[in-house]
């Protein structure tokens, strides 16, 4: 799938102001920043290839289908969460509230509702969530961790309130098969989830990287206060974010209920630390302010790669999961333990020189 | 960095026009739960394309058959499958278990994806969600996969086969039965389940509501239904909060092996030991140590053992060609002796056992 133009260009280092930690030279550490994105890109590429050769069946078009068709959802709540990340935010409540878009969906559904008002009233009820994120973090001032910790309880706990312990099911068809796993454009193994999200994804690029909005969230991400005095309106932004996420959430539980063709409380328990994990091995700052796109694509896409290929060659899933943590563990320390080598380089040249290049 | 009202606004008027137009295509159609049913008669059973049977047939040499249990670490699961691994060597086919780490309702999709493309010849599924699994199932059928639910079944179009452990009909009102003699047919009483969408564990509490309408249980009441998930942990706590909550509760039926383990061992710790009855669905081995020590008189369970034997014949008479599901069609289950296809594809395996002092050490399982 067309992952890889649509954002490779787009990383301009949006050179704003000498906000990286400490007294090194950000745009170095900057450099090897950039650097892990284009890594896990070529990682993937290289999983890709591997499993083409190696793998009876990867290589069929149904699979392929299938394997990213099967993160659709987390790849749908990634594009607003790396904003978010970039920002220096996070949004746990997000699988609580695809599980509250999910149990709604049925319950309206089971109440006599059309499916095309079900789909608006969701789409609010994401924005409504979003909102109360947003103003818990921008309005009463609380780290947005320990807001979506409690909104993450609160959202599953409405899910369950509206549709309590019941799986609905029956679904139209006509709306179903556009999200399952077997109907694809014609031609192509692209299923239409997945081409949303392409769609999607290249329009969050574009935001992120090509707009004075996206550079506002590095700036906010960086060094929030300096992003303030220079005129960004910082609470506004961040609000935004949190109602975007929150509506993207909710679709994605539409997305995810007609796909399984089953509406439940419980559905996408655990999502969140998914989408995460994915932005994170993108190379995206969990402090904020430093990331692409791009890598948050190529990381999801990672994860569902290596995770079919990992189950196509019956590997048990507890050494799947230990894979995922150690790629995880690896994607975070790796910039860092690269960036303190070349400080530490930069500093003894510098020392021995007395030159003071950048 | 310039700040663009302009630009704000219009996407503000954006997202109201979105927002109008949204209502306005809703008012005019709409596709509602009672407009989809009158289509529903339409759509389904195109996958049980009339194949015939051929009962002579012999068991093929060499199938492939995948177990894909609710999860992996699921003590009582991994008994049912290795006894139906060990039955495939019986026949000369292979067997596997491969399978998700949790019991969530999509956990199995990617699985059955995935034994799709190796080119199984037949997939044996309990189900964490009857409907989750049904397009990938569909699609294995469609290539020719054979596709037997155990223990837990999947929608009835979704399968060839579902063995069914008993009759839950059974299970259900023999578990209300048994507690309602040992506690003389009075007081309140509560259910530990798995997970609340658990087929098999719904449809046996709805045989145990029913049982309870009875007349000879009017002074028994069911207070509250509780979900451990199958979680020990959880189940643990869940028959904390319920004796907390109720502090009159008299009995407790627990129809899944970690429930009752987990329940049976807080009661032993507790000063509810020999007060509240625990019964419902256990492993002999993971019981035995609290039947012995007075915490639990009898629980029942079938033999999973044999569940997973049977699974498997049947699943090899399918994929052989001896049978295809139909009401009536007989086969072979190796030591078990022959068995016969009940409505909707349907096989019982027979009679849930009691376990009590008497007999729990004739079984090691």
């Amino acid at each position: 799938m067309g992952m890889a133009p649509d954002t490779q260009t787009a990383p301009p280092p949006p050179a704003t102001a000498p906000h990286e930690r400490g007294a090194t030279p950000g745009e170095r550490v900057r450099a090897v920043g950039l650097r892990w994105d284009t890594a896990v890109g070529a990682l993937l590429v290289a999983v890709f290839v591997v499993g083409l050769g190696s793998t009876d069946g990867f290589a069929s078009g149904e699979n392929l289908a299938f394997a990213f068709n099967d993160i659709a959802e987390v790849a749908l709540i990634a594009l607003p969460m790396t904003l978010l990340v970039v920002a220096g935010q996070v949004d746990l409540s997000v699988a609580s509230m695809l599980g509250l878009g999910s149990a709604l969906t049925g319950a309206l559904w089971n109440a006599g509702w059309a499916f095309e008002t079900i789909v608006p009233v969701v789409l609010l009820v994401g924005v409504a969530g979003g909102l109360l994120n947003g103003w818990l973090v921008t309005r009463v001032g609380l780290p947005s961790l320990a807001v979506t910790i409690g909104t993450l309880a609160l959202y599953r706990g409405l899910a369950s309130v509206a549709l309590g312990s019941d799986a609905v099911t029956d679904f139209p068809r006509t709306y179903a098969d556009w999200a399952v796993d077997t109907t694809t454009i014609p031609g192509t193994f692209v299923t239409y989830p997945v081409a949303l999200f392409i769609v999607l994804a290249i329009a969050t690029a574009v935001l992120l990287h090509s707009t004075a909005f996206g550079r506002s969230l590095f700036a906010i991400g960086a060094q929030e206060e300096a992003a303030y005095f220079a005129g960004i309106r910082v609470k506004r932004y961040k609000l935004v974010l949190f109602v975007v996420t929150g509506a993207f959430a909710a679709f994605a539980g539409i997305v995810f209920t007609l796909r399984y063709g089953s509406a439940r409380a419980d559905n996408g328990l655990g999502f969140e630390m998914l989408v995460i994990a994915s932005v994170l091995l993108g190379g995206v700052d969990f402090d904020g302010g430093r990331g692409t796109l791009f890598g948050a694509v190529a990381g999801v896409l990672l994860i569902s790669v290596l995770k079919n290929l990992l189950t196509l060659n019956d590997v048990p899933n507890e050494v799947q999961v230990i894979v995922t943590g150690l790629l995880l563990v690896a994607s975070v320390l790796t910039p860092r333990l690269i960036a303190a080598a070349v400080e530490r380089r930069h500093r003894r040249a510098a020392d021995d020189t007395a030159a003071p290049t950048p | 960095m310039p700040i663009r009202h302009p630009a704000r606004r219009r996407a503000a008027v954006t997202a109201a026009t979105a927002c109008v137009l949204a209502v306005a295509l809703t008012a005019c159609s709409g596709t509602t739960k009672d407009s989809v049913k009158q289509d529903d008669s339409t759509v389904g059973t195109d996958t049980s394309t009339a194949a015939s049977a051929d009962p002579d047939a012999p068991l093929k040499k060499g199938l492939k058959l995948a177990f894909l249990p609710k999860q992996i670490n699921n003590p009582y699961e991994k008994i049912v499958d290795e006894a139906g691994i060990a039955a495939a060597k019986e026949y000369g086919a292979t067997g596997k278990e491969v399978g998700p780490s949790d019991a969530s309702a999509s956990s199995q999709v990617s699985y059955i994806n995935t034994l799709i493309q190796q080119r199984q010849d037949a997939i044996l599924i309990a189900a964490n969600d009857p409907n989750a699994v049904c397009g990938p199932l569909k699609q294995a059928m469609k290539k020719g996969i054979k596709v037997v639910a155990y223990d837990s079944d999947t929608a009835k179009d979704c399968r060839q086969l579902f063995i069914n452990q008993a009759s839950s009909e059974e299970i259900g009102r023999s578990l209300v039965q048994h507690l309602g003699e040992q506690l003389g047919h009075k007081g309140k009483i509560a259910i530990l389940s798995a997970t609340q969408n658990a087929t098999n564990q719904n449809t046996w509490i709805e045989f145990m509501k029913d049982e309870l309408k009875l007349p000879a249980y009017k002074d028994m009441e069911l207070v509250k239904v509780a979900y451990g998930d199958d979680a020990d942990q959880k189940s643990f706590q869940q028959t904390q909060g319920l004796l907390q909550a109720y502090p009159d509760l008299k009995g407790i039926i627990s129809p899944t092996t970690v429930g009752i383990a987990a329940a049976a061992r807080y009661l032993s710790d507790s000063s509810y030991k020999g007060k509240v009855v625990l019964n419902g669905l256990g492993t002999p081995n993971q019981m035995r140590k609290y039947v012995k020590d007075g915490t639990v008189e009898q629980f029942s369970l079938w033999n999973p053992e044999e569940l997973g034997y049977l699974g498997s014949y049947a699943a090899a008479s399918l994929a052989s060609g001896q049978i295809t599901g139909a009401e009536g069609e007989t086969f072979k289950a190796g030591t078990l002796g022959e068995y016969t296809i009940g409505k909707d594809g349907e096989v019982i395996l027979g009679e849930p056992t009691v376990f009590d002092k008497k007999n729990i050490d004739k079984f090691d399982f």
